[in-house]
């Protein structure tokens, strides 16, 4: 039976991770492959590096990260961040890793994820999506008048009554900019168009829940998991193990991405894995 | 020494940098006299099958896969390397494989599949039938890493090695003499994936 995956996620800033790892039998805390090293024997499903080095110049750093860690682990490795051109993913491919996930790229030109996809093949194309409820809307925001009227993005804009209704049905809208610019446009309606447009998996972060360790968005989470065919990663607001274990049941998720928890070694990978199993989700141990 | 064909399709610096760690030289090479002078050949791969045919037939390479293959070495086919191996595949059309293995490359499709995400991604069990020298060090249920939408249905059952459900039971690796193919990623698999390519490399050649 197919394995629910535990996905530890670090941010790689300048080829060291921050926000601080703390396992305490670590050569050099801030080391991505130092700490790809720990997880892998810890048993990670896969590993996820996103790279948010501000500066263009840098990008060479993150390849040299991938490439340490492709010697050192052998676990599929996704990374993201900064994706801009068809050979950044090719960089990042030769160098090791086996996926790559695109964020802003892909909403600002849709036709980038089909020219990857039909290039690299979808195995290796994640979308990332940063979603927020709609009734938290920017009321100043106004779509960029040409996207408004592109029939590429026509039928995924929110209405103005969706986006400026509190109570209006459930819905979410798409974030760029690591979740601060709002695109107007519907994020389970995106989720589908990325599907149909050869994306292999959707990286799914809730920008309400992330950072505030009080459990996945659930509804979101089901929301695009029953909308797509391919495999969703629920992301945001892990804070315990009975979050990762809701994000499965409730939430329909085919893998659950973890930062803080894992990394100040509140739990291990391991530890999350035998609760689960306690409780009938099938883990790889 | 380990030749590891390169026709242009997916990472394969994986696929070498496993084989360094276990202690074996390995080339990535699309050179036919680099090939047939191996001791040992490995078709690797990922993306979609006819391009992985045409690039194969680009780069003149068939021929060495297939006297490869004659000769008797060990030969190892990781993921397409192992769907490539069959008769014809019926991603995009219908698309002309090897045709060493008889039998064809399907879809997961249909009822069984209802609520099951494709690709099928992630880690999951293999069921061994009958169990090559490369697998000695596999205990029955270990999980392997896996990324694809199609599997292959060998004629000959006699070929199965493992099997792996996920609405169905399809056939996760064949074994045929020489030649040892799988679905799944020993080189992203972890401590067991990286005994498979061990015990490749230790085989005689």
């Amino acid at each position: 039976m197919l394995t629910k995956r535990i996905i530890p996620c670090l941010d790689v800033k300048g080829g060291r991770v921050v926000k601080g790892v703390s396992f305490v039998n670590l050569i050099d805390a801030g080391d991505p492959v130092e700490i790809a090293k720990a997880y892998d024997e810890q048993g990670a499903d896969e590993l996820t590096f996103l790279d948010i080095t501000a500066s263009h110049e840098e990008r060479g750093i993150i390849l040299d990260v991938v490439r340490r860690t492709a010697e050192q682990v052998f676990m599929p490795l996704t990374v993201g961040g900064g994706i801009k051109v068809l050979d950044d993913i090719r960089n990042l491919l030769l160098a090791g890793a086996d996926k790559v996930s695109i964020n802003t790229t892909a909403v600002h030109d849709p036709e980038f994820i089909k020219q990857a996809s039909l290039r690299f093949g979808s195995q290796c194309i994640v979308v990332a999506i940063d979603a927020k409820r709609v009734v938290e809307h920017d009321k100043d925001f106004k779509p960029p008048l040409a996207w408004a009227s592109d029939p590429k993005y026509g039928s995924l804009f929110l209405s103005d009554s969706a986006l400026h209704t509190p109570h209006s049905a459930l819905r979410w809208e798409v974030y760029t900019h690591g979740g601060r610019k709002p695109m107007g446009i519907d994020a389970v309606a995106w989720a589908k168009k990325m599907e149909e447009y050869g994306a292999g998996e959707i990286l799914l972060t809730s920008m309400n829940q992330d950072g505030q360790k009080t459990g996945y968005d659930l509804e979101l989470t089901r929301s695009v998991s029953e909308a797509v065919s391919i495999p969703v990663i629920a992301s945001g607001g892990v804070g315990n193990l009975e979050h990762i274990y809701e994000g499965f049941t409730k939430g329909k998720a085919d893998a659950a991405l973890a930062a803080s928890i894992f990394h100040f070694k509140e739990y291990t990978i391991r530890q999350a894995k035998e609760y689960l199993r306690e409780r009938g989700v099938p883990v790889r141990l | 020494m380990i030749a590891i064909i390169d026709y242009g399709m997916g990472n394969l610096r994986s696929v070498q940098k496993a084989f360094e760690r276990m202690g074996r030289e390995a080339v990535v090479t699309r050179d036919p006299k680099t090939i047939l002078d191996a001791g040992k050949v490995v078709l690797p791969g990922v993306g979609a099958f006819p391009d992985c045919m045409r690039n194969l037939e680009e780069y003149g390479l068939i021929d060495a896969v297939k006297q490869s293959i004659r000769s008797g070495k060990p030969f190892l086919g990781i993921c397409l390397g192992l769907q490539l191996l069959f008769t014809e595949s019926e991603e995009f059309g219908i698309s002309k494989g090897l045709d060493i293995i008889k039998g064809k490359v399907i879809r997961f499709k249909g009822p069984e599949f209802k609520g099951l995400k494709i690709p099928h991604m992630g880690w999951n069990s293999l069921a061994v039938k009958r169990r090559p020298p490369v697998m000695q060090d596999i205990p029955e249920g270990s999980h392997v890493y896996f990324v694809h939408s199609f599997h292959v249905v060998p004629e000959d059952k006699g070929v199965i090695a493992t099997t792996t459900n996920y609405g169905i039971d399809f056939v996760s690796s064949i074994w045929k003499d020489n030649v040892i193919a799988v679905q799944f990623h020993p080189e992203k698999s972890q401590a067991l994936g990286l005994s498979i390519l061990k015990r490749f490399g230790e085989q005689k050649s």
